[in-house]
């Protein structure tokens, strides 16, 4: 499954919000193609750490290094991390002056300076992928969450990249939306994307991870394949969680 | 067990019952409301009545001179229609007042189709507006080359120079204002203090005490021989005032912005000017199109204040025009007219707003 070369390498990772150690000694490598699960509480830090792998934040100590690249200062290379790095977000961030396949057609045109025929052709393929190609000239604001999420999805990957990260993608939809918008992912995720979600989906983590990883105030209490992480938790607040978010 | 059927959809009540039937909820709903629009329509009837009466009944449009209006209840429009060609090209020289009129025409071919629909290149026609026509502009009314003759500065005047002022006004502050406002949100301390302190200067001084420095004591400040025109002098005046103005009407747009915009265009490799200008500006500046042309609307009636380091705008020289001894008590029309004049032009400019403001809504954010 997993190829010798790593996607994402964090090492010794440290990151604080002024005063508040944010995240502490983050090691992780994900294998290209390697689909990644990060659980824990709200405030553990697991959104702040996938948002340091495309420095929407800053890591203050430690290493990242994404695709080969280490992420500095450098906006170069923040730059060319960030054309190979896809991005989904809790609140789908869709651009609401610009209709779905402009979103989508944005990026390839403006960032890989594609031809504005191409990239649109391209946007069509992967608005069919996530099945809503008729909704191509509509604005965002006129689309449910799980449509707009869908969108969100496509425009990432209208930009070819080989890594893609969710922000929690569902928990702003409503029950019914949810499984359109994990189908999309399970689909992608068979197709071999190198994917670090985070989410509290546990059926699609049992579904699709590789490995699962529960953070805690700030640090990677438990890694382990699903099936072992759910089955047979090893730490005692992992347990806690699970019992806890299962429980209800 | 059934299946769920939905109920078929029905059409709303019935809510358009004709004149009277808006008249019986909107005006007669009660004693209190009846005696209300009572009330109101007399009122309004009283005082319309007699100015309908003075600006067209009694009015006097055609004639010769003073003496067609002497024994006139009404306007004396003809004093008007005299006067016109002064209150248009101020002294311009009478012979090469064409080179205005292509000028006004020019600008009502590019700014007139945007009120309408269904016309193509509009896009291309507004470009122009903003970039070919204020440098033809230049050349066709200051001649002096393209074998034109020159025209001085100080004879230009009247609703041209009106119309002047507030264009390089208009096209030239938004853009200044853009610049600030993005700079003052910057996270250079160099740049940001640099916006804030020309903000708050410019912003902090009225536009007279503005004008007078540029006419009266910048001369004094420069080298000896070192000399610009005054004209030029009042449009950099008035360009630098409104762009602080701006610069905060547009501050307020981008703070509006979530900042879940600014992380995906970032997550999509998309550098800071690229961001701005395919995701952050058209958002903010359609957010606050009423404040922006608040600004211009603000703009076109400050340029009046030009009179005080003398320069003749219309209002200047209607004003010197209703002194004039061989017209007898002609102030109300003058004033009628330069008010008409300006309330046209920002008239327009509010409802060029709102309908651009229609055009651009696309559904509710987010």
């Amino acid at each position: 499954m997993t190829t010798n070369k790593p996607a994402v390498e964090l090492i010794g990772m440290n990151k604080w919000y002024g005063e508040f150690h944010v995240l502490k000694d983050i090691n992780l490598t994900v294998a290209e193609g390697e689909r990644i699960v990060i659980c824990g509480p709200s405030g553990s830090g697991k959104s702040t750490m996938i948002r340091c792998i495309n420095r929407l934040e800053e890591h203050q100590a430690g290493q990242i290094i994404v695709n080969g690249i280490e992420l500095t200062e450098d906006l170069k290379r923040i730059d060319e991390v960030r054309r190979e790095v896809g991005m989904c977000f809790q609140h789908f961030n869709l651009f609401p002056h610009l209709t779905v396949l402009e979103n989508c057609t944005l990026g390839p045109i403006w960032v890989r300076k594609m031809p504005k025929k191409e990239a649109e052709d391209i946007a069509m393929h992967f608005l069919e992928r996530v099945k809503i190609p008729e909704q191509a000239d509509k604005f965002p604001g006129q689309m449910s969450g799980g449509q707009q999420q869908r969108v969100a999805i496509a425009r990432s990957l209208c930009m070819n990249p080989k890594i893609m990260l969710f922000d929690e993608p569902t928990s702003a939809l409503d029950p019914e939306m949810i499984k359109e918008v994990l189908d999309v992912m399970v689909e992608l995720a068979n197709e071999g994307m190198t994917m670090l979600c985070v989410t509290h989906e546990m059926g699609f983590a049992k579904m699709v991870a590789d490995r699962v990883i529960f953070m805690d105030a700030g640090q990677i209490v438990e890694e382990n394949n699903p099936h072992e992480f759910f089955d047979n938790p090893q730490n005692d607040r992992t347990k806690l969680f699970l019992s806890q978010i299962i429980g209800h | 067990m059934s299946d769920f059927v939905p109920l078929p959809n029905m059409p709303p009540p019935n809510l358009s019952k004709g004149i009277v039937g808006w008249a019986k909820t909107n005006l007669f709903s009660s004693p209190i409301n009846s005696i209300i629009s009572v009330v109101g329509l007399y009122f309004v009837i009283t005082f319309l009545t007699p100015i309908i009466d003075w600006v067209f009944i009694s009015a006097v449009w055609t004639g010769e001179g003073n003496a067609a209006c002497v024994e006139a209840t009404g306007a004396c429009w003809i004093f008007i229609g005299d006067r016109l060609p002064i209150f248009f090209y101020g002294i311009y020289p009478p012979e090469q007042i064409w080179r205005l009129d292509i000028c006004f025409v020019l600008l009502a071919l590019s700014f007139g189709p945007q009120f309408f629909e269904g016309i193509p290149y509009k896009k291309y026609l507004a470009i122009f507006s903003l970039t070919g026509l204020p440098l033809i502009g230049y050349f066709l009314i200051s001649g002096g080359s393209f074998g034109l003759e020159s025209v001085p500065t100080e004879k230009w005047g009247g609703l041209s120079l009106t119309l002047l002022l507030a264009y390089v006004g208009i096209v030239a502050a938004l853009p200044i204002g853009v610049v600030l406002a993005l700079g003052r949100r910057s996270k250079m301390p160099v740049i940001r203090t640099f916006c804030v302190c020309f903000i708050e200067m410019w912003r902090g001084v009225p536009l007279i005490s503005v004008l007078f420095m540029a006419s009266v004591m910048l001369p004094l400040f420069l080298p000896d021989g070192m000399n610009f025109d005054k004209l030029l002098r009042a449009l950099i005046g008035i360009t630098m005032f409104q762009s602080a103005y701006m610069a905060e009407v547009i501050r307020g747009g981008l703070q509006a912005i979530p900042g879940g915009q600014y992380e995906a265009a970032s997550a999509m490799g998309l550098g800071y000017w690229k961001q701005m200008r395919l995701v952050i500006l058209p958002q903010a500046l359609k957010l606050v199109i009423p404040g922006i042309v608040n600004t211009f609307i603000a703009l076109f009636k400050d340029t009046t204040l030009v009179l005080i380091i003398g320069l003749l705008d219309v209002l200047a020289l209607v004003q010197s025009a209703i002194e004039d001894p061989s017209w007898k008590a002609v102030e109300t029309e003058g004033y009628f007219f330069a008010a008409l004049c300006f309330w046209l032009f920002c008239f327009s400019m509010s409802r060029y707003s709102q309908k651009l403001e229609r055009k651009l809504h696309t559904g509710h954010k987010r």
